[in-house]
């Protein structure tokens, strides 16, 4: 089992002819991810490396029925390609556009929302199910090498460290069942509390990593949640903890700034361990913290 | 983008929230003549981008031109919290009857807009929490209906006229923050004076930098396109953030001057904070935070190595990144070789650490042994990378 896709998910990418995309779409294939077909308005007709180009999602999904899209638009386009997936029936949007005017995200994620679909990013670099499929660019040209499937379920504000955690872990012989790059803005569809109850259904998941950032309350919310709600092992790492001693200006991702009296990692960490999570101080104690609650430390 | 108070009265003058009589004068003169031609009391307030302007002796008052003129001058001489007083907004002075507290900005766990009352003015809006706050998350679609701005101003205590023309005031504040853009506008405070008028007394304003692509209706309006900053940048930062200009492939020159010796070319976002991090637990010092990411071109990534590399000081370059996905190793050695070169420092001798993985990594560690540089991979970590460099440092003792 993994989390909100497996080796069966039949992707669509909007703007799938733009270089990074087109280069993506190629190393989506080669790790065996179902991408059924792309979308670039006036390019209906052309082939992406065989993949079908559409105008429209509609008519895309008309031919091959998708489940997730991959939204890779300038950020002027990405609300109407975002909602076009959504009101297409498509439940699995993930973004990897970033700078999208924040009302925008709000609109769009509002309009998911409603229709019973969920949003991944934006700015998000997307999600892999190790030996299953990706969507995104986790993993570059040779995924293989950072991620393998097994028992650890992750969710990162940023796509580079999820990458360097998965390593870390696959470098200690212990793979992942997904790995979920909820993107590094202020407003992103899925946050941590969003994805764990799907990690606390999934049989497959055994431990949790986080990897947090200063500033916002998406910590705040998750800490909430696993205290209530979450039973199985988390451990959690904060990057950034020099940021607390610098209120006011932004490092990293946008959502990394710390204000008077909110977002300190000192804070968050604060309230994660009274939820029972571990927080640990550097990201190589990752592996140790996750070995011994996976063989029973628990 | 933080905007000046009159330059979020011009906002407001537009959407039809009522400011305040007044003038922004940049010199004592012009604040005078102001005053001279009211006839009454006026309040004087310092242009900074900053908070918390009133207790640190920002706004004065002044009963006539005489007064006016003494105290403008005295504020346009002085710094509020390090910042420069750039013009003096002057206005007539509001009897006060009674003040509030209204904003709007975004939630990231609602993932909406929410507006924010309050009985009270005068706090910011981070401390803005808990009792007596009035909190309404608004749809996206639906906006800020008549009805709803008449409910929220109706827990504001008022009724009668000044409760039709709160809830006004909070329809056209909304209206702003949806027509220009804004992260955050707040009134603070909104003030009901003694003749049962509703007035912004202060704007706060802040603009998304995403979406000043399509706010050049800002600078029709005389508002410029700023970059923002705490304080003013370095000379140190105004080059990295040139070279970032360079081209418009990738990220290299997001940086942050600090006091130290070690020179940082790191990346990306979330390893960017870890890899400082990392530093200073072992001891280090950085001389500055910066970032790479999104495959910077060679020349972006040498002007930069030559940028930090000519600091004063620095007895070591550490460049370390996760293992990335869309970057390339290669790109980012031949760089980094480059940029040592031309600023005269031989690769193999100086002290440094190389730790990078990802495409076309082979290919990057072969530049690196052909210039006897220290290289770390995917199966040493970015800690053990950081501990590395520090100890070379620290090895070299008191020089």
């Amino acid at each position: 089992m993994s989390i909100l896709v497996d080796e069966n998910t039949r992707i669509v990418i909007q703007g799938i002819t733009g270089r990074e995309a087109a280069s993506m779409s190629r190393e989506m294939l080669d790790y065996g991810a179902k991408v059924v077909a792309g979308i670039t308005p006036g390019r209906e007709g052309r082939k992406v490396h065989g993949i079908p180009v559409y105008d429209c999602v509609a008519d895309a999904v008309k031919e091959h029925p998708a489940d997730a899209s991959i939204i890779s638009v300038p950020p002027a386009f990405a609300r109407d390609a975002v909602m076009e997936a959504v009101d297409n029936g498509i439940k699995l949007v993930i973004c990897l556009t970033e700078r999208i005017p924040k009302l925008d995200v709000i609109e769009m994620v509002s309009f998911a929302q409603a229709r019973g679909a969920r949003i991944l990013g934006p700015n998000s670099p997307g999600l892999i199910s190790p030996e299953k499929t990706r969507l995104g660019y986790f993993g570059g040209k040779e995924p293989q090498k950072a991620f393998k499937r097994g028992p650890v379920g992750i969710v990162s504000r940023s796509g580079g460290m999820c990458t360097e955690i998965c390593n870390l872990l696959t470098q200690g012989g212990i793979g992942q069942s997904t790995a979920v790059g909820m993107g590094g803005d202020p407003i992103v569809g899925s946050i941590y509390s969003d994805i764990l109850p799907l990690f606390q259904e999934d049989e497959e998941t055994k431990v949790v990593v986080l990897f947090c950032e200063p500033g916002g309350k998406k910590e705040e919310a998750a800490a909430e949640y696993i205290k209530e709600h979450f039973t199985k092992p988390v451990v959690a790492f904060f990057g950034g903890k020099f940021v607390d001693n610098m209120p006011g200006t932004r490092f990293g991702h946008a959502s990394v700034i710390v204000r008077p009296g909110s977002g300190s990692t000192q804070d968050k960490a604060r309230l994660f361990t009274a939820a029972g999570v571990k927080v640990v101080n550097t990201y190589s104690e990752i592996l140790p913290a996750v070995k011994e609650f996976l063989n029973g430390g628990a | 983008m933080r905007l000046y108070e009159y330059e979020g009265k011009i906002l407001a003058g537009k959407v039809g929230i009522p400011v305040p009589h007044g003038v922004n004068a940049d010199s004592a003169e012009k604040a005078a003549a102001f005053a001279g031609e009211l006839g009454r009391p006026v309040a004087i307030k310092a242009q900074v981008l900053s908070g918390g302007r009133g207790k640190a002796g920002g706004i004065r008052f002044a009963v006539d031109a005489r007064e006016a003129a003494a105290e403008a001058e005295s504020l346009l001489r002085s710094e509020i919290k390090g910042h420069k007083v750039i013009s003096l907004l002057v206005e007539e002075k509001l009897p006060v009857q009674n003040e509030f507290y209204a904003g709007i900005t975004y939630d990231e766990i609602a993932k909406r807009s929410v507006l924010l009352l309050t009985r009270s003015g005068g706090v910011e809006v981070e401390e803005v929490a808990g009792e007596g706050v009035t909190r309404a998350y608004l749809d996206p679609f639906i906006g800020l209906q008549p009805y709803k701005a008449k409910e929220l101003a109706k827990k504001l205590g008022l009724s009668g006229k000044i409760l039709t023309a709160a809830a006004n005031t909070l329809q056209a504040l909304y209206r702003l923050y949806k027509t220009y853009d804004a992260s955050t506008v707040e009134i603070n405070p909104m003030v009901l004076t003694e003749g049962g008028e509703i007035y912004a007394a202060d704007m706060r304003v802040d603009i998304d930098d995403d979406s000043l692509y399509r706010q050049k209706k800002l600078i029709e309006l005389g508002i410029p396109h700023r970059e923002e900053r705490g304080r003013e940048p370095t000379e140190l930062e105004q080059r990295a953030a040139a070279i970032d200009q360079l081209d418009h492939r990738g990220v290299a020159g997001r940086l942050v001057e600090f006091d130290g010796d070690i020179a940082l070319l790191i990346g990306g976002g979330g390893a960017s904070l870890t890899i400082f991090d990392a530093i200073t637990r072992f001891g280090g010092k950085p001389a500055n935070y910066c970032e790479i990411g999104g495959n910077p071109t060679v020349t972006k990534v040498k002007e930069l190595t030559k940028a930090l590399l000519q600091k004063k000081g620095i007895k070591a370059l550490a460049v370390i990144t996760n293992v990335i996905s869309n970057t390339r190793v290669d790109l980012i050695a031949r760089g980094v070789i480059k940029g040592m070169i031309e600023s005269g420092i031989d690769p193999g001798s100086f002290p440094m650490v190389f730790r990078s993985a990802g495409s076309y990594e082979d290919d990057g560690y072969k530049i690196l042994d052909k210039y006897n540089v220290k290289w770390f991979d995917r199966t040493r970590s970015m800690d053990e990378a950081a501990r590395y460099v520090v100890d070379m440092v620290s090895g070299m003792g008191g020089k």
